[in-house]
């Protein structure tokens, strides 16, 4: 069985899937429905460690690229490039593998199967079954299509598919405004998003005259644009622009704390583990381009630090658990993006894993959570769950302890590499690492704030709540666990060198970012390493120990807090009314410019159709006048001639016999008198 | 000795007061009888020019008229009886169904 060969059947098998529920699900049973949509991404996700193993495998001569193109799609034309000259432009339909796809590979075929058993849990007693999983199946299709394309416009495809899925998922319980607004913000958001992308691409396909990676990156690599480039910069900010969308960044996060009205499994899947790390993704795929560009590198930087910091600061003080998570997936992000725009590419996709597990992890023992809770999401509304539903708890807090980068956590290793290369690498800065370091302190508090809030301290669980309280069946349990022992030791595969590790992880990936212009790192010691990583774990545990104090001590102590600092908790509370914001600059003034074409729309240009109508009904109506008054007319006047000059003729025939006898009477006096008169 | 001028100009002058009658009347008995004194007055003409011709031609015209003008009152008569059956009168001025 060669994997390698038919590895377009690793999307296929999950398109299968979707076709079948969207196609034929409904009649059928949840037995069914489970059965089909779990097992083929399971299918799936052997035939993905298949073709890993099999590429690890390959010799020598492949340099770590597997391509298997499977047929053109825009054939070549020629046109000219911006430069003059003429290229040929040919995409095609193809599938390529090197080690950042392999992971990416990995990450969505074994996370998305985990939660696709965890959501036949989950979604057991929910209406649409076979809806939720074709939706499901979709969505790993269009995202194994963006992972393992070969060029820009393939991998726009599942950039769009994704996006269409996402909208799908949020708006699931479409029946409910929130959701179905939520869904509409999220696909009109991401939209801005998209144009900038096709913008980016564009330009690429005029400038450089090919858009599949292997072109782009061997032109990019090739001397043949300067560094600083400025046609360059604008394409790497227009794909940034593009990542924004999708990745829920500065300015154009504001769908994701909204698409919490889905239903939990896909905020795990869709918003934490893989639709929102496209744009990492693509970032880190167009690595050649960005290197070439400084500028475009230090806004990457400075967004995604500037997104970490403010969004943790919002998850501070948000009530709802799946809210908190939602703010604490755009700050991750964030550390994600910093990662890239420093030129340390390996650490944010090694970060994109580790969150992927952890993450997931929370969101579905947060489904768990409400599972139990009998759907109640506000944290103020629980409290001493621990003893209740211990697998969730446990689970969540090795979760919670990974994304606190607590050693020896999987996010511990990524955050920290994250954090050492914006100090000390090609472009980092202290100003960077200091943000990245304070928003790990925030982290920590507001997870630590989560955990305690939910499972320690006093229950003010609600009585009915109280009488379902349950642990969650074992398909949600068991994705649960694995994850969990995910966080734990996923991060052993990236142990850096300064803690003897023989960082496998960033060896692996390196044949896709070398190539590029050697910038040196800034020069700092082991000493500076050891010292920064203690730091953060010191301040990691102090977050953890101010939250403990607040939550569990002295319950009161936040109250008094957020009292004391009352306009800015109410700040933070409302999101630093951004929501309010875009819609007085933006939404409200597209939705008025939508009534005011509206009421042209019904006013002039029905008016106008209106109008002819009423002109060929009056010129109907004139015909009708015409011919009743003029043609009949002249027909009567035609009759009352004949009427008038018979007359003469008329009053002879009187009827009477006396009157013809007259007539016979003067007749014979006439010709009597005639023949006298003669003779 | 009789002229026979005077019997023409009597047969004439009933003739005519036949023929005024005819035209002039509205009763139409008196119609019918003043056709009848048209007839009566060619008779006489008849008659007398047979005399003054001393052909008897005259005289068997005569017969014959009078017995023409025998039937034709008996049909005229019967003619006004169906009349005055549909119409109920004997004005010649109200008997018009021939009009347009």
């Amino acid at each position: 069985m060669h994997f390698l060969d038919n590895i377009w059947m690793i999307p296929f098998l999950p398109l299968a899937g979707a076709a079948i529920q969207l196609f034929f699900g409904r009649r059928s049973s949840n037995r069914a429905v489970s059965v089909v949509s779990v097992g083929l991404p399971g299918l799936s996700f052997v035939w993905a460690l298949g073709c890993f193993a099999q590429f690890l495998a390959l010799p020598p001569s492949y340099n770590h690229l597997f391509l298997r193109p499977l047929y053109t799609w825009l054939p070549a034309g020629a046109f000219h490039l911006s430069n003059g000259t003429v290229g040929n432009l040919t995409v095609g339909v193809g599938m390529q593998l090197d080690p950042l796809s392999c992971v990416m590979m990995l990450v969505v075929t074994g996370v998305g199967f985990l939660i696709h058993v965890y959501s036949t849990g989950y979604m057991a007693h929910e209406g649409g079954y076979y809806r939720f999983f074709g939706y499901l199946n979709l969505f790993m299709f269009s995202m194994l299509v963006l992972v393992l394309a070969d060029n820009y416009l393939m991998m726009f495809v599942g950039w769009e598919g994704v996006g269409l899925c996402s909208y799908l998922l949020i708006g699931f319980y479409f029946l409910r405004k929130s959701a179905s607004d939520a869904g509409k913000k999220a696909f009109i958001v991401n939209r801005i998003g998209d144009a900038g992308f096709l913008m980016g691409v564009m330009l690429m396909a005029v400038t450089i005259g090919a858009v599949d990676f292997q072109s782009v990156t061997a032109v990019a690599r090739s001397g043949q644009f300067p560094v600083g480039s400025g046609v360059i910069t604008a394409i790497c900010l227009l794909l940034f622009v593009g990542a924004t969308g999708k990745s829920a960044q500065i300015p154009l996060y504001v769908w994701l704390p909204d698409a919490m009205e889905g239903p939990t499994p896909v905020s795990a899947l869709i918003h934490a583990a893989t639709m929102v790390t496209a744009g990492v993704y693509m970032v880190a795929r167009s690595n050649a381009l960005f290197a070439l560009s400084p500028k475009a590198l230090a806004i990457v930087a400075g967004i995604g630090a500037a997104t970490a910091i403010w969004a943790a600061s919002i998850g501070l003080v948000q009530n709802d658990i799946k809210r908190v998570l939602a703010y604490s997936t755009v700050s991750q992000l964030g550390y994600m993006f910093l990662a890239c725009g420093v030129g340390a590419f390996g650490a944010g996709v090694f970060h994109l894993m580790t969150h992927a597990f952890f993450k997931a992890l929370l969101f579905l023992g947060s489904g768990s959570v409400i599972h139990a809770m009998s759907g109640e999401q506000d944290m103020r509304k629980m409290g001493a769950l621990s003893r209740k539903i211990p697998v969730t708890c446990w689970t969540m807090v090795i979760a919670t302890a990974a994304i606190a980068g607590l050693p020896p956590f999987a996010g511990f290793f990524s955050k920290d590499e994250i954090l050492w290369q914006s100090f000390a690498g090609p472009y980092g800065h202290t100003l960077l690492w200091t943000v990245g370091w304070l928003t790990a302190g925030l982290t920590a508090f507001y997870m630590a704030r989560l955990i305690f809030m939910t499972f320690w301290g006093e229950s003010h669980v609600s009585h009915e709540a109280e009488h379902h309280l349950h642990e969650s069946p074992r398909p949600m349990t068991i994705p649960l666990v694995t994850l969990a022992v995910l966080s734990a030791i996923g991060g052993f595969v990236g142990i850096p060198k300064s803690l003897g590790g023989g960082e496998w992880f960033g060896n692996f990936l390196e044949p896709v970012f070398e190539g590029n212009a050697v910038v040196p790192m800034h020069e700092y010691g082991r000493g500076m390493e050891y010292f920064l990583m203690g730091l953060s774990v010191v301040t990691a545990f102090v977050g953890i120990g101010i939250a403990y104090r607040m939550y569990v001590q002295q319950p009161a102590l936040s109250d008094r807090v957020s009292s004391a600092a009352g306009g800015f908790h109410r700040l933070l509370l409302h999101k630093y009314y951004v929501d309010e914001i875009y819609d007085a600059l933006f939404v409200n003034r597209v939705k008025n410019l939508g009534s005011g074409l509206a009421a042209f729309d019904l006013g002039v240009v029905d008016g106008g159709v209106n109008l002819v109508g009423w002109v060929t009904r009056m010129s109907a109506e004139l015909s009708r006048l015409w011919d009743s008054w003029v043609i009949d007319g002249l027909v009567n006047v035609l009759g009352f001639v004949v009427r008038v000059l018979s007359w003469p003729a008329r009053i002879l025939q009187t009827g009477m016999v006396q009157n013809y006898a007259w007539f016979i009477t003067a007749g014979v006096l006439v010709f009597m008198v005639y023949y006298f008169v003669r003779l | 000795m009789m002229h026979t001028e005077y019997y023409i100009f009597l047969s004439s002058a009933l003739f005519t007061i036949g023929v005024i009658g005819v035209l002039t009347r509205r009763n139409v008995l008196i119609i019918l009888m003043s056709i009848e004194l048209i007839l009566n007055a060619v008779n006489i003409n008849l008659v007398a020019l047979s005399q003054y011709f001393k052909s008897v031609d005259g005289q068997v015209f005569a017969i014959f008229v009078i017995t023409d003008a025998a039937a034709e009152a008996a049909v005229g008569l019967g003619l006004i009886i169906a009349l005055f059956r549909n119409k109920e009168t004997v004005n010649a001025d109200e008997i018009d169904l021939l009009k347009w």
